[in-house]
């Protein structure tokens, strides 16, 4: 009831966008409305996770949609969950558009826009058929498509949506045989008939791979992936918040509830196969994530990264399921939702966190930005705060969900199979290399953009942005902490939400409080408030020392410098010059990378060059030969057109000798 | 009523006459011999529709021989011959497949709807099998003829022997509905109507029935 409300509203906000677009001031009411609606669900979500089971929520029929299906709604835990995930960063990326939305170019196609995105999304969550599933996911796609496109006067913006339009026809029409298979000759389409249905392993496989490419192309596997470092960056800052840490969770979402919900009996195979593609999207995405040039494109390559992580996950608590191993199946699970719930904070802070540089300095690309630190305080400290988090350091949040995540692979061999054996060191080793990449992927972004001294006028006269937009980003950062310290409830929370899907309750905490051991008290146990007490403990010890011993000592160093030893910005640290040395080792072999370097000749006074060439593999490999097949097929196919009267009966002659030749071959 | 063996012999003696004026159509190398085929193989087919009237008691059928030997037999024919003279065209017959491999062809069409059509037709009765097989050769054959020549004037020709094949089916199949018959009757006859406007038309714009030229005023050709 309060859901059915409030996503009307959502479609009031977005008609009162478009008829009265023209008022500034009605960009923020816009906004300010998507922020109560969004701050409603979240209640709406938590409460019904805080009181899973004690009332079911009857699902709820209305009499729209197709005529003999009517339209299905339900909200279970796994529902309300992602009602929780989608709505809170939705909710601070409306406060943040408060501030923000009405400055980004092309504002009036924006706004309107915005609060018909977030109705698709949690129509996608409270879908119990899969018409309505399917006519949510359409809507969330085409409107962020349209928001996508909303800077339409630039070529790369159009590029970008025309490549996404592309992309989420082909994820929709595999996803639309997904259901179809699951609906049987009956046409089933209510969920509940679909958790039923028994299917043939060779049509259940086919789910299971149509499911995962069409929620996989959403969400950005590789190699399904090209739309999104396109996308999600040309979007306003605060859409591409919401398309990365939000969309990209509905997408998890729309795999879980096949996966997990409609369909029982889902091979080991399938599970491994999720965890290596997961695995091979977690190193390229970051690999690429390390060498862009661009802030917006750079985070969005670390979603692909974030997401290969998240279907590791999944790949893994379905393998376990096959096998009989629930607990070790709710683990991975309890893992996986938790760094979606963990991405989804990070990722919207840091996306905001570049909205707020964009709105300030106008600028994305490093080699532009540096020493915002000083000039934007809070978001110079949340951004911080973010990349620690999404590098997975202690005691942030996005440490537990990994430290989860590879506590559940280390029970990989327990699936018995040479496969297992062999599969889960690989990819726990791919799993740490990317984390490790992350790392420096985030050293490097942070660091560039606010630390150091500002590398053009603009970032000079960068001033912090105003209070609402900077609470919507201190908001998320607090929580990253708060996710990390207290790992306990977020896993009880969350084992409440998974418990009808694999029918187990996990043990949220073997030593108790603060203790977090997912596996058994002596494989493996971990306590963020030690760790935050040991670091606050050390970290004061140490400056405590340094003060003492360090400061006080007389230092000699050059006048004038102010401890600048260097005066061109230039030749500071840049984006390209920090990740060089990973260029060569992983560069030249991932991505073809070239440099060249031109000296002039000694006494020519011409400047010398450097040239970096790269290759994208994914799209040259994958894409450009498809297009060259497409075009090629079309051309073939275009000659049709021209051919004589005679040639046109021939053709049809031939294809009638064809068939009845066919129908006498088969009747013998 | 003659008997069975009687009537199923003879009907078969007629549907092979059509399909083998199908063939002759085939081998004709002028015009005004190609229409005067034709005008035989409707004869033929007006005197199967006769037979099957007689044989199955339909009197309606009779109508339908009346209008194949009156409209396909004579005044068809008529038509093609005076619009071949009065738009003086080329007596020859030009083909864009030699005789030779346009005859292998229709003998491997005629094989192929026998070896089609006698399966599907398992349970009907022997006459209508035949008959369907038979119909359906001589089907093929319009419009291998069709493709094979080059002439406006025979393509109608093909069309027309298409159609015969079509009847042929419609008067074996015991109780096809009379007003089927009728109508592809009529359409027929304002298909020649038409194809008798355009030749008009095509020869007052390009001197010629040749489709080739029609090719070249679509730009299809230099």
């Amino acid at each position: 009831m309060i859901i059915g409300s409030v996503l009307g509203a959502f479609l009031l906000l977005g008609l009162l966008g478009i008829i009265f677009n023209r008022l500034p001031q009605l960009h923020a009411l816009v906004y300010a409305g998507c922020m109560v609606l969004c701050a409603i669900l979240v209640g709406d979500g938590v409460y019904h996770v805080l009181h899973a089971g004690r009332e079911e929520i009857p699902a709820v029929v209305l009499p729209f949609g197709l005529p003999w299906l009517k339209a299905h709604f339900r909200l279970d835990n796994l529902s309300a969950f992602f009602l929780v995930v989608i709505n809170f960063p939705g909710a601070l990326t409306s406060l943040f558009g408060i501030g923000y939305g009405a400055h980004v170019p092309g504002a009036r196609r924006v706004t309107p826009l915005y609060p018909l995105f977030l109705f698709g999304m949690n129509g996608v969550l409270i879908a119990d058929d899969a018409f309505v599933f399917l006519v949510s996911w359409e809507f969330m796609s085409l409107s962020s498509w349209l928001l996508v496109l909303a800077d339409h006067t630039n070529a790369e913006a159009r590029k970008a949506a025309m490549v996404y339009l592309v992309m989420a026809a082909f994820g929709t029409f595999c996803l639309l045989p997904a259901f179809g298979l699951m609906a049987g000759h009956d046409g089933a389409y209510g969920f509940a008939q679909m958790r039923l249905a028994h299917l043939t392993p060779l049509a259940g496989g086919l789910v299971v791979l149509l499911a995962l490419i069409g929620a996989g192309s959403k969400a950005g596997l590789v190699p399904l992936h090209v739309w999104l470092p396109l996308a999600h960056p040309a979007a306003p800052s605060h859409v591409s918040a919401l398309m990365s840490g939000v969309m990209t969770k509905v997408a998890v979402y729309g795999l879980i509830r096949i996966l997990f919900d409609l369909r029982g009996d889902i091979s080991w195979k399938w599970g491994f196969v999720i965890m290596v593609v997961g695995a091979l999207t977690a190193v390229m995405g970051v690999l690429y994530a390390m060498f862009q040039r661009d802030l917006k494109t750079l985070l969005a390559y670390s979603t692909v990264e974030n997401v290969g992580i998240i279907f590791i996950a999944l790949g893994l608590a379905a393998a376990f399921r096959d096998h009989g191993a629930m607990t070790l199946s709710a683990l991975a699970l309890v893992a996986a939702l938790y760094h979606v719930v963990n991405h989804a904070l990070f990722k919207t802070l840091l996306f905001l966190g570049s909205g707020a540089v964009l709105a300030s300095t106008g600028e994305r690309r490093l080699d532009r930005l540096g020493g915002l630190l000083n000039r934007m305080p809070v978001t110079g400290l949340t951004f911080l705060i973010g990349a620690a988090a999404i590098s997975a350091l202690p005691p942030l949040n996005g440490f537990v969900s990994e430290w989860l995540i590879f506590q559940s692979l280390f029970q990989g061999p327990t699936v018995a199979h040479w496969a297992m054996r062999f599969g889960v060191p690989v990819v726990g080793v791919a799993m740490a290399l990317a984390a490790a990449f992350a790392g420096t992927c985030f050293v490097r972004a942070a660091g560039i953009v606010f630390l150091g001294r500002p590398r053009s006028p603009e970032a000079t006269a960068a001033v912090e942005v105003p209070l609402s937009m900077q609470l919507a980003m201190a908001i998320p950062a607090v929580l990253c902490l708060g996710l990390g310290v207290f790992p306990v409830m977020v896993t009880a929370g969350i084992a409440t939400v998974i418990e009808p899907l694999v029918g187990v309750q996990m043990p949220a905490a073997l030593l108790g409080w603060p203790w977090l051991s997912p596996v058994s008290p002596t494989a493996g146990s971990y306590s963020a408030t030690m760790v935050l007490l040991t670091a606050i403990g050390l970290t004061l010890t140490t400056v405590l020392v340094v003060h003492h011993w360090g400061s006080r000592r007389v230092r000699r160093a050059p006048a004038w410098d102010c401890g600048h030893p260097e005066q061109i910005v230039n030749a500071q640290y840049s984006a390209d010059s920090f990740a060089q040395p990973l260029r060569r080792v992983f560069g030249s072999v991932a991505f073809g990378a070239e440099e060249t370097v031109e000296m002039p000749s000694p006494g020519d006074l011409a400047p010398a060059r450097f040239t970096l060439r790269m290759i994208d593999p994914v799209w040259d490999g994958l894409y450009a030969a498809l297009l060259w097949l497409v075009n090629a097929i079309a051309d073939r196919v275009n000659r049709l057109q021209f051919l004589t009267i005679r040639r046109y009966l021939l053709l049809m002659f031939a294809t009638l000798i064809v068939l009845l030749l066919v129908v006498a071959v088969r009747q013998q | 009523m003659p008997t069975t063996q009687m009537a199923y012999d003879t009907a078969h003696l007629i549907g092979a006459t059509v399909l083998m004026m199908g063939f002759a159509l085939l081998y004709q190398r002028r015009v005004t011999a190609v229409i005067r085929t034709y005008s035989f193989q409707a004869m033929a087919l007006a005197a199967a529709a006769a037979w099957q009237a007689y044989v199955q008691e339909a009197p309606h059928l009779y109508v339908t021989a009346l209008i194949a030997l009156v409209f396909k037999g004579v005044i068809v024919p008529l038509a093609l011959t005076w619009l071949v003279k009065r738009l003086g065209m080329h007596r020859t017959v030009e083909t864009a497949l030699g005789i030779g491999p346009t005859m292998i062809a229709g003998v491997g069409l005629v094989a192929l709807s026998i070896v089609l059509v006698l399966p599907v037709t398992a349970g009907a009765t022997s006459m209508t099998r035949e008959n369907l097989a038979l119909a359906m050769s001589v089907l093929l054959l319009g419009l291998l003829m069709m493709i094979t020549r080059r002439n406006a004037v025979t393509q109608v020709v093909g069309f027309m022997a298409l159609e015969n094949g079509l009847i042929l089916a419609a008067v074996g199949a015991r109780g096809m509905p009379f007003v089927v018959e009728i109508s592809i009757a009529f359409s027929v006859l304002v298909a020649m109507i038409l194809f008798g406007i355009f030749f008009f038309r095509i020869r007052e714009r390009f001197d010629s029935l040749d489709l080739a030229y029609l090719e070249t005023f679509r730009g299809e050709r230099q």
